[in-house]
């Protein structure tokens, strides 16, 4: 579907700039999920025109919103162009780059700035990964040795580690907090409830609250971690991620329930401080979502040779914490069969089964939108869809909350695709260019498709589908790092070199992964890209000759700049 | 082992044993693999068997891997050509295939654990019924090395278990409501369990709640609880035939004569260092050598008739070995545990073949039964693939008796060594002419062979037939002869029975009709 909407829609292109954007108004459903050239086009020339065609086309379809849900009257004037509701990740990115694009901005956040990233996920948690990665390299003998280092015993200030955590997320978070203060964006502190069309009101427990106005609104109130029933959080034996990055205790022995990305890198986090791990996955196969080899790869080398064993196939469904002289006590339930099927004992279990939506309290039963499974329920456009299925005007959500992609940068980007189209300039993320990246070492990153989706994808749509791989084994830097396991995977048509999805397992990897996400966003094909230049030695080489390797029918574009045409005789040899 | 799998994609390993006293295989190269029985033949319908897989050699360097991953698990089902396990050499890993299908009965050196070359990784049963038999067959097979247990603590009766008397009192009696308290070791202690087969059941655990710790599994298995995984420095003993200088008491590096200067130093490769030690395993078997003549005019008559029909030297003598061997069970035999006889259902004859840096003797099973045709196409085709490298363990381990020539080279007589796990070899020199007394008392010259038995280093593949050829000649004035000279395990076989028995092979010889039926 990708493909073919980008291809109608570069015949759409050619037309005058005026039809287009009439096109684009009118056919509201219409879908441009390879946005690049579709937005190039349009910011160039139809600024102010779409502008206006915009906001007559939504003052339309308000109008018949309005009528449908009773919902009072949309103010005259407002108080801000833009409300944002929650300042983490998401928010923030809005914020700024509404204010770049001139917009009064206002952003309500009840906690802390910087929501959960910040505060309690991403930030922390790299803090803590830090530390691992420099535990598990000095403790390793053997790696040491072969680099010729001799250290005598490593250890750690348990205290001194959660502190170095907590001080990089306030340090972020007063970065965070500067950056939107310095740009003249309001921050607004209480729980913000939407109270009809365009207004919200915010304020502390307990306080009176404060009416404000604006002419659009984005809800951006992130997760919270998911607990399952059946399994009683204390905070202190029994935790989720919230607690655990706080580091208050170091287990002998925790259970990690999930093996996402949140589990994965705490089990990184504490066999590097000396705890023993227990995976427990409902699913048969640990690193669900990953690309099966990716997965099976780092299993080999993240779980395997690690004090670390796992259940799959089973639920956590009672967890009992710590108290009266017993231990953590944990019974597991087979998936399928629903059977008990074993009882663990253990020292702390750490819930890492994924997050939920923070949207209780949001007041959206005043705006007639119902949650699904408290996800806010939005269209391609982050366009908040209400319980009749017609989009809500002036309301946009983003983030955690409407589960599209629940990653800290997937909420900015959608944030700044909102205030693009607010700003009068249609735009459609497309999230298959989102990386993600899991801080393990060595890290995992991938974008686009997992090899079974582009195999399932391709089947449908009747293309051919490629796989080549790169091994970290075979690069000069990583070899001089003494890291050369890992892998560089890249799925792509061979027909036309258009990338389908990219996964890395190797050291940096995470930092390795944009060239591939860049070319996706990008719509690069691997025929041009390939001639792109990396410096020797780097990591990116193994980008680099993951892009040579692949065998793509299609000749390099010959529009592309100069640049690429003089190493096509000549090609660098590192 | 090493040789035979330099194929460089996937490959497997498998061979057939049956002995349950067998100690753990060692990386068995040509003749010394042959250390157990193989089952017989004719089961390959009727019943079923029990096959190693072993740790394969994916270079001509490699002499241990490191076990990647397990691709199947105890209990899955394997059928021919899928991958079992993930093995990784010094350039990449790579997946090994079953040649057979079974069942995966047990993993005997797990994931991240390292084996050497040939080491047995895993078992596979054929049939269900199997897997209790493979599995005690894992456990013999790496129990062997593992320390006696210590005395098992008296089971922990039910939950009243009290808690032992020195456990901190934060750690109270483990759950009374439980009526059989399980027991909790924790991840690593449960890997560390499974590296050194140590049955957690038999260890108390000292952990919180009574949990076994690694610790606690360290301790059962009589390791030093020290950072350094390195084992103690084995110090081979050099066994010196010549006795050692008095003089010389403990200054250990005497020893070792210092090198002559501009010489150089070539390490083993697998392969030598596995007939290195196979040669030296080879000295703790009492032997002795018995020398027969041969006259072979017959035997070249029939080869010329036969030839044509593809059958070579080789097969012919083989044959002539292999019906022999029926009516000498105990040449076929082998003594395995010192103290008993292991008699062979099967004949199979293992043959010396030298190949590029090495020597490894392919198998031709139930030589005696296959008639002349079979087995010469048969041994054409474990020829050429042992040349490319690419003859299965069983197609080398497998020989219950060893043949070996060194006629090719103009050796008249040569005496063997006996390879480890079989009961005899036979090694056969280059036929002469020779002057005999015939029946009518005149002298005539015969071509006999000498057969010594086989020197299991350094033999080329045994083609009589040019040698043969060469001695025809004389055959209308004189005989042909050949000195066969066979070694045997004394233990097992005495004197007479070696006497007997190449009274027969040399009679068979000399009236070959018989080879043809």
């Amino acid at each position: 579907m990708h493909s073919t909407s980008a291809l109608s829609f570069s015949q759409a292109t050619s037309l005058p700039t005026t039809n287009y954007a009439f096109h684009s108004h009118s056919a509201v459903n219409l879908r441009f999920c390879g946005l690049r050239r579709q937005a190039f086009g349009f910011s160039f020339s139809t600024h102010s025109t779409s502008t206006r065609l915009r906001l007559s086309t939504r003052a339309h379809s308000y109008k018949i919103s309005a009528s449908d849900g009773n919902n009072g009257t949309p103010p005259k004037s407002f108080d801000y162009d833009l409300i944002i509701i929650g300042a983490g990740v998401g928010g923030h990115g809005a914020a700024l780059h509404a204010v770049d694009k001139g917009l009064k901005t206002a952003i309500i956040e009840g906690d802390v700035v910087g929501g959960t990233c910040v505060n309690r996920g991403c930030v922390p948690s790299k803090a803590l990964l830090a530390v691992s990665g420099r535990m598990r390299e000095l403790q390793s003998e053997h790696h040491m040795k072969a680099l010729g280092l001799q250290v005598s015993a490593a250890g750690y200030d348990r205290q001194a580690v959660a502190d170095h955590a907590n001080n990089l997320a306030s340090k972020i978070r007063n970065n965070l907090t500067n950056s939107m203060k310095a740009l003249g964006v309001d921050i607004l502190t209480g729980f913000g409830t939407i109270v009809g069309p365009q207004k919200v009101k915010y304020g502390k427990v307990g306080s009176t609250d404060t009416l404000v106005t604006a002419k659009d609104i984005i809800i951006a109130t992130g997760s919270v971690p998911f607990v399952p029933k059946g399994i009683e959080v204390d905070g202190k034996t029994v935790i989720t991620s919230d607690h655990a990055l706080k580091l208050e205790f170091v287990p002998d022995w925790v259970a990690i329930v999930g093996s996402g990305y949140i589990g994965l890198e705490f089990s990184d986090v504490y066999t590097a401080l000396g705890s023993e791990v227990t995976f427990i996955e409902a699913l048969d196969q640990l690193m669900p979502g990953f690309d099966p080899e990716i997965g099976k790869l780092a299993q080999r080398v993240l779980i395997n040779p690690r004090k670390i064993d796992y259940h799959t196939g089973v639920f956590a469904t009672k967890i009992t914490p710590a108290r009266d002289g017993k231990p953590v006590i944990i019974e597991l339930t087979d998936a399928k069969t629903k059977e008990q099927k074993d009882t663990l004992e253990v020292d702390a279990a750490l819930i890492a089964t994924g997050r939920a939506p923070f949207t209780n309290g949001l007041g959206l039963e005043n705006i007639n939108v119902l949650t699904q499974r408290g996800f806010v329920p939005v269209d391609e456009r982050m366009r908040v869809i209400d319980a009749n299925g017609n989009q809500v005007p002036h309301l946009y959500c983003i983030g955690d909350a409407n589960g599209k992609m629940m990653l800290a940068h997937a909420a900015s980007a959608q944030g700044i695709s909102v205030v693009e189209q607010v700003t009068g300039r249609d735009h459609v993320l497309n999230h298959l260019s989102i990386p993600a990246a899991c801080f393990t070492h060595p890290e995992i990153s991938m974008v686009g498709l997992t090899e079974p989706q582009a195999r399932e994808k391709a089947e449908k749509e009747g293309f051919e589908v490629s796989v080549a791989k790169t091994s970290f084994k075979a690069n000069t830097k990583a070899l001089a790092e003494n890291e050369g396991e890992g892998l560089a995977k890249l799925i792509y048509r061979p027909d036309n070199g258009e990338i389908l999805g990219v996964h890395i397992f190797g050291l940096h990897a995470a930092d390795l992964i944009h060239e591939a996400s860049n070319a996706i966003a990008l719509g690069t094909r691997i025929q041009d890209i390939k001639f792109a230049v990396h410096a020797h030695p780097t990591l990116s080489e193994v980008i680099d000759e993951l892009f040579k390797s692949a065998k793509v029918k299609a000749p390099a574009s010959t529009s592309t700049s100069t640049s690429t045409s003089s190493p096509v005789t000549e090609p660098v040899s590192a | 082992m090493a040789s035979p799998f330099l194929s460089n994609s996937t490959i497997s390993f498998s061979s057939s044993l049956k002995s349950s006293t067998l100690p753990r295989l060692f990386p068995s190269v040509s003749f010394s693999s042959i250390r157990f029985k193989p089952t017989p033949r004719r089961i390959l319908t009727v019943r079923s068997k029990i096959r190693e897989i072993f740790m394969p050699a994916l270079s001509s360097t490699m002499t241990e891997g490191k076990i990647v991953s397990w691709v199947k698990s105890e209990g899955d089902v394997l059928s021919k050509g899928e991958s079992v396990v993930v093995v990784e050499s010094d350039k990449a890993d790579m997946d090994v295939e079953t040649f057979y299908d079974g069942i995966l009965a047990a993993i005997v050196v797990g994931e991240g654990e390292t084996a050497p070359v040939g080491a047995a990784i895993g078992i596979l049963a054929e049939t269900e019924d199997e897997i209790a038999e493979a599995k005690a067959k894992a456990a013999s097979n790496s129990g062997a090395s593992a320390p006696s247990a210590p005395p098992p603590p008296p089971a922990p009766a039910a939950g009243s278990t009290p808690a032992p008397p020195n456990s901190t009192p934060a750690y109270a009696a483990p759950i009374a409501s439980e009526g059989l308290r399980k027991t909790v070791a924790t991840p690593y202690a449960k890997k560390l369990a499974k590296q050194h087969k140590v049955d957690t059941e038999s260890v108390v655990g000292t952990g919180p709640y009574g949990r076994i710790t690694p610790e606690d599994i360290e301790a059962a298995a009589g390791i030093l609880p020290s950072k350094t995984n390195v084992g103690p420095v084995v110090v081979v003993e050099v066994k010196p035939a010549a006795p050692t200088k008095a003089t010389s008491d403990s200054s250990a590096p005497s020893s070792i004569p210092p090198p002559v200067p501009g010489s150089t130093v070539v390490p083993f490769t697998t392969m030598q260092t596995a007939v290195s030690k196979n040669m030296v395993e080879s000295i703790s078997v009492p032997t002795f050598r018995v020398g027969y003549p041969v006259t072979t005019d017959a035997l070249d008559a029939l080869y010329e008739k036969v030839k044509p029909k593809g059958v070579t030297m080789t097969a012919l003598l083989a044959k002539a070995a292999a019906m022999a061997l029926v009516q000498h069970p105990v040449v076929n035999a082998s003594c395995k545990d010192g103290k008993s006889f292991s008699y062979n259902s099967n004949i199979n004859i293992a043959i010396a073949v030298a190949i590029n840096g090495g020597l490894i003797t392919p198998v031709l099973q139930d030589a005696d039964k296959l008639d002349l045709y079979l087995l010469s196409q048969k041994w054409k085709e474990l020829v050429e693939k042992a040349r490319a490298k690419q003859l299965q363990p069983q197609e080398y381990n497998s020989g219950t008796f060893t043949l070996s020539n060194l006629g090719m080279f103009g050796v008249d007589k040569f005496d063997a060594i006996l390879p480890p796990g079989q009961g005899a070899i036979m090694a056969v020199g280059a036929s002469k002419p020779t002057v005999v007394a015939d029946a009518d008392g005149f002298f005539s010259l015969k071509n006999k062979m000498l057969l010594p038995v086989l020197l299991p280093a350094m033999i080329g593949v045994i083609d009589f037939a040019s040698v043969l050829l060469a001695s025809k000649m004389y055959s209308s004035v004189m005989s042909s002869t050949i000195g066969v000279n066979v070694t045997a395990d004394h233990r097992i076989i005495y004197g007479a029975d070696l006497a007997a028995f190449l009274q027969t092979f040399s009679k068979i010889v000399e009236n070959p009709g018989s080879l043809t039926l």
